[in-house]
Parts: structure tokens; C-alpha cells; sequence
């Protein structure tokens, strides 16, 4: 920053001008690479100082500026060319990326980075750890986001399908089916995957009572025992009864303690926008895996399809 | 005379130029991330990422003018514009980690090799960084003190090193906000947690606008010693043997 710049010095001190005698190369070369080799530190810079005065003891010092100018441009072009490398190193990476097949509307090196910080998050999920609950104080009013999957319907033809069961068969529930599992209210934020989010106050059934209830598919036909997780399917998948909106959970989030099946909402039973009569709740996700009128629920050893994952979103989408 | 002098390690300018574009791909996609809560008739945290005093707004971050100049948004063809929210969330979360790792590394390099020496603040740090400030800006003539980082590049380098701990546990206490709840909590909440990854992130942009100034300012030799490590350094005559 603070060193004169060479447009600065006197013209019999610019080594331009003059024909000064070059140093060897075999010496100036070693000079650079003792220079690079030697760790940093203030004692370096003055033995370095010391070797350059020793070397150019008789010489002028217009030569010896030569010699500073020679080296210097001897290092500039080998740093530049690496720099060029780099650059276009940078672009056709970056060219490269945004050139990838895309598997799900997402470029397939995205697609396996967001499949490593899926596991990283899964190995180190805890289901002890919640959602911080809110005072009714912080309520905020209801916003309503998304009507996919939400086309017209009468509320009486709703049955809630559920499949992947311990028996094989596919169960059909009603309402009051939901609401004689244990009521659980919570006031939990929902966060928006485009970055806002609301404070809301739920009821309904926790999903864990409500699989207890129904008794999923296990991995080696036991019977289903929910507190014994790993023995059990490694998704849930939920869909709206026209199909149009599925999201797809991994049994850890569905079976945590605030993922609920929502049937009120801010004290009020759900509206038909806010996916009356029995929508999913779950602070572990972002909005779009709150899945507003299921219609089936589907326990899976697949992954199970998700809108917004086949539209370039995260699959696990997950806090 | 004139003669070389080491001014950057192979491994300060590797960390540095490795940094700049990843610190471009974090910038860039968390405004592909931000304009999905951001944009006119959605936002509502949105009201915080201003500059103003309530109801009267000098600037709102950001105008929809430079979400379209920039490709933030594209065009539908037909007057409308679609965003990029996944494909900037994609970038994010991959970039995140050349981020965090070559941040990491700095850090343990700085604290191994000692040359935190010259980046760290102490006690000449304040007067002289003042000092700067007003060589800055013609008020002061005294040349700067002559050593490889002055007072206000110690508090400059030192806060974007603090800076960039703290975008990413910001950035953490958002992305996995239950998991990390204590953090979250601790930064104010969810909403809160954002508004300082923003702001942070708006540091970062002012950061760079005045260091390529100086840098700028300070010419060829320095920003050359970025790249090849080495400064040609003119000394008076009568100290050529020293």
C-alpha cells in the first residue's frame, strides 16, 4: 500500500532505462524459490533483505534495480498464467454446472449436494429436539399461501385412505376417526420456503398416536411398534384426494412429537383454503410438506414423490 | 534501491482467491432466495429489509427494477417475470461449504502460521485506523505508517473474518432452525435470524465496494503482491546496505 510507485523514481533510477547487467538465472531462481519456501514472518522478510544486499554488494544500484524488475516480471508471468488457468477454471466449472442434466428440474451436482446435507441432517436428527412454542400473545393472523391440489370439492365425500398397513389392507377413516386420538394444540411458526413466516395456533392429533392407531407396514412383518421407529417403513407419503398436491416425509419428521394432523386452526375449525377438513402440520418443514386436504396417507419404503422436490426444490426440505 | 519483498503467503492468497468467487455464488444465490420473500405484494418480514423510518422509506431492498436488470428474475415473455427460489437455494446450500471450509482453514491458518500478528487489531490499531481515515481523505497529510497492514485494514480484515462466523451461524439458525433452536432463540428468532444473515450480507457488499477502491487507490505493486506474493519495495539510497 504504501511503496513508492516506480513512475515515482528519478530517471537514473529506473532500471528500465538502463542496460544493466542481468543476474544469472540459476541465482535468481533459487532467490525465488528460497523466498517461497521459507515460512512467513518478519525475520524472513529481513534475511531476504540481507541475501539481496549481500549478492548485489558491488553492483550498481541501477543493476541491482534491474535485477528486483527482472524477477519480479519472472514471477508475474508465471503467476498471471496460473491466474488464467484459474479464471477459466472458474467459468467452465460454473459453465459446466449450469450445463447438467437435471434430474427433478435441478442440475444433477446440486441434486447430490442436496442428497449429502440430506443425510447429514437425518444422522444428526433428534426427535427430542422441538419447535419453540409461542405465547397466544404472538398469534399472528392466518396467511393463506398455495390452492394446489384444492380445486373444487364437497367436504362430505372426504375420507381419509389410509395404505401401507401391517394388514395389507387400506383403511378408510372418517373425522371422528382423527378426533378420538388424543387432542394436542400447539402454537408453532410456520416458515415459508420463500422466506416468511407466521405464528399460528393448531389442534388436532399427533401423527405418531394416529399411526399407533392404524398400525403401518413394518420391514420384517412384525408386529408395528411405533416406538421402535427403525423397524418401521422410512417414509409417509400424503396426498390431496384429486392427487394434484403429494408431499413425501421421512418417518423421523412424521413421527416427531409436533407433526400433527391439523384439523383447527387460530381456534377455529380449518377453512376450506386452509386445507379443511384434515390438513398436516409440521414446524420441521417448510410450508410447502404441510399438506393442506389429505385424502391418503401412505406409509412407503420408497421415497415418496413431492411437487415441489420435482419442481427443483429439496427433497427433505427439513429444519 | 530497489528490491523484492514477500508480502503474501501461497496459502493467504489461495484462501483469497478462492473465497471471492464462492463469496459471488453465496451473494448472488441468496438473492435469488431473498427476492421470493422480497417482492411487491408478498413481503411482510420484507418491511424490515429497508432503509427509513417508520412510514417514510428512502430505500427499499430491493427495487423490482433490479431484480429484472440483474436476472434475479427472468422474463415470461409476455410482461411477467418467474424467479429462481430453487435454483438459488440449490447454489446456497452447495456453496455454503466451500464457504464455510476455506473460511475454516483460513482461520486455523491465520493461528498456526502467526501472521495473525499483522491482521489482528492492538493497541496502536484505533488511533492509526483515525489516522488513515483522514490520509483517506485529504484531511491529514503525515504519510501512512509503513508496515503491511495499517490500522484500518486490521479492523477491516479482522471484522470480515467475524463477519463471515457470523453469516454462517445466522445462516445455520435459519436453515435448520429446530435443530439449532438454542441459536435461533439466541439471535433473536427465526425472523430476526434472517434480517442478520441480510444485513451481514449487505456488509459483505460494502466491504467489497470500498477494498477494490483501495485497492484501487493503492495500485499495480500492491494488488500485483495478491497475486504473485511479492511487492517491489524502494528504498532511500543510504539504507541500501543496512
Amino acid at each position: 500500500m504504501n511503496t513508492a510507485n516506480p513512475e515515482e523514481l528519478a530517471p537514473e533510477q529506473n532500471a528500465e532505462t538502463l542496460a544493466a547487467p542481468p543476474i544469472s538465472e540459476e541465482l535468481s531462481e533459487e532467490l525465488c524459490d528460497q523466498a517461497s519456501a521459507e515460512p512467513i514472518s518478519e525475520s524472513r522478510d529481513e534475511k531476504y533483505a540481507q541475501k539481496t544486499a549481500s549478492f548485489s554488494g558491488d553492483e550498481s544500484n541501477a543493476a541491482n534495480d534491474a535485477n528486483a524488475e527482472t524477477q519480479m516480471r519472472r514471477m508475474s508471468r508465471r503467476s498471471f498464467l496460473w491466474s488464467a488457468v484459474a479464471i477459466s477454471g472458474t467459468f467452465g466449472g460454473w459453465k459446466w454446472l449450469s450445463t447438467r442434466r437435471e434430474e427433478d428440474a435441478l442440475a444433477w451436482p446440486f441434486r447430490r449436494v442436496l442428497q449429502v446435507n440430506e443425510n447429514i441432517a437425518r444422522d444428526l436428527f433428534s426427535p427430542n429436539r422441538l419447535a419453540p412454542t409461542f405465547a397466544r400473545s404472538k398469534i399472528n393472523p392466518i396467511r393463506t399461501n398455495g390452492d394446489v391440489g384444492l380445486g373444487k370439492f364437497d367436504l362430505n365425500d372426504w375420507q381419509l385412505n389410509v395404505e401401507g398397513l401391517a394388514s395389507g389392507e387400506t383403511l378408510q377413516l372418517a373425522m371422528k376417526d382423527i378426533k378420538s386420538l388424543p387432542r394436542v394444540e400447539m402454537i408453532t411458526e410456520l416458515k415459508c420456503i420463500e422466506g416468511w413466516s407466521v405464528i399460528n395456533h393448531w389442534a388436532g392429533a399427533r401423527f405418531s398416536d394416529f399411526a399407533g392407531k392404524v398400525g403401518p407396514a413394518t420391514r420384517d412383518g412384525a408386529a408395528p411398534n411405533i416406538r421402535n421407529p427403525e423397524n418401521l417403513l422410512e417414509y409417509v407419503g400424503l396426498e390431496t384426494p384429486d392427487g394434484a398436491y403429494y408431499v413425501g416425509l421421512d418417518m423421523a419428521t412424521a413421527l416427531h412429537p409436533q407433526t400433527l394432523l391439523c384439523y383447527e386452526m387460530n381456534g377455529k375449525p380449518l377453512l376450506p383454503e386452509n386445507g379443511a377438513p384434515l390438513r398436516l402440520v409440521t414446524p420441521l418443514k417448510y410450508g410447502i410438506k404441510n399438506l393442506k386436504r389429505i385424502g391418503t396417507i401412505r406409509f412407503a419404503n420408497s421415497r415418496p414423490a413431492d411437487y415441489w422436490a420435482e419442481r427443483g426444490y429439496d427433497w427433505y426440505a427439513g429444519h | 534501491m530497489k528490491r523484492l519483498e514477500k508480502k503474501h503467503s501461497l496459502a493467504i492468497r489461495w484462501f483469497h482467491w478462492i473465497n471471492f468467487p464462492v463469496l459471488m455464488a453465496m451473494i448472488w444465490s441468496g438473492l435469488l432466495i431473498y427476492w421470493a420473500a422480497s417482492r411487491p405484494g408478498v413481503e411482510t418480514t420484507g418491511d424490515v429489509y429497508r432503509i427509513g423510518w417508520g412510514n417514510w422509506t428512502l430505500f427499499r431492498f430491493f427495487p423490482e427494477k433490479f431484480y429484472q436488470n440483474t436476472g434475479i428474475v427472468l422474463p415470461n415473455g409476455d410482461g411477467t417475470f418467474y424467479g429462481r427460489l430453487a435454483e438459488g437455494m440449490a447454489w446456497h446450500f452447495t456453496f455454503m461449504w466451500f464457504f464455510a471450509i476455506n473460511g475454516l482453514l483460513y482461520v486455523i491458518y491465520l493461528a498456526t502460521s502467526g501472521e495473525w500478528r499483522h491482521l489482528l487489531p492492538n493497541r496502536a490499531t484505533l488511533k492509526e485506523a483515525f489516522h488513515v481515515v483522514l490520509h483517506d481523505l485529504h484531511l491529514r497529510r503525515e504519510p501512512l505508517p509503513r508496515r503491511k497492514f495499517n490500522g484500518a485494514q486490521r479492523i477491516a480484515y479482522t471484522s470480515v473474518i467475524i463477519m463471515g462466523a457470523l453469516s454462517l451461524l445466522t445462516g445455520l439458525a435459519i436453515h435448520k432452525s429446530i435443530q439449532v433452536a438454542w441459536l435461533t432463540n439466541l439471535l433473536g428468532g427465526y425472523t430476526l435470524a434472517r434480517f442478520w444473515h441480510f444485513w451481514l450480507t449487505i456488509g459483505f457488499c460494502a466491504f467489497f465496494l470500498i477494498h477494490v477502491l483501495q485497492v484501487a487507490r493503492a495500485g499495480w505493486n500492491n494488488f500485483r503482491a495478491m497475486i504473485t506474493g511479492y511487492e517491489i519495495v524502494t528504498e532511500p539510497d543510504g539504507e541500501a546496505t543496512k
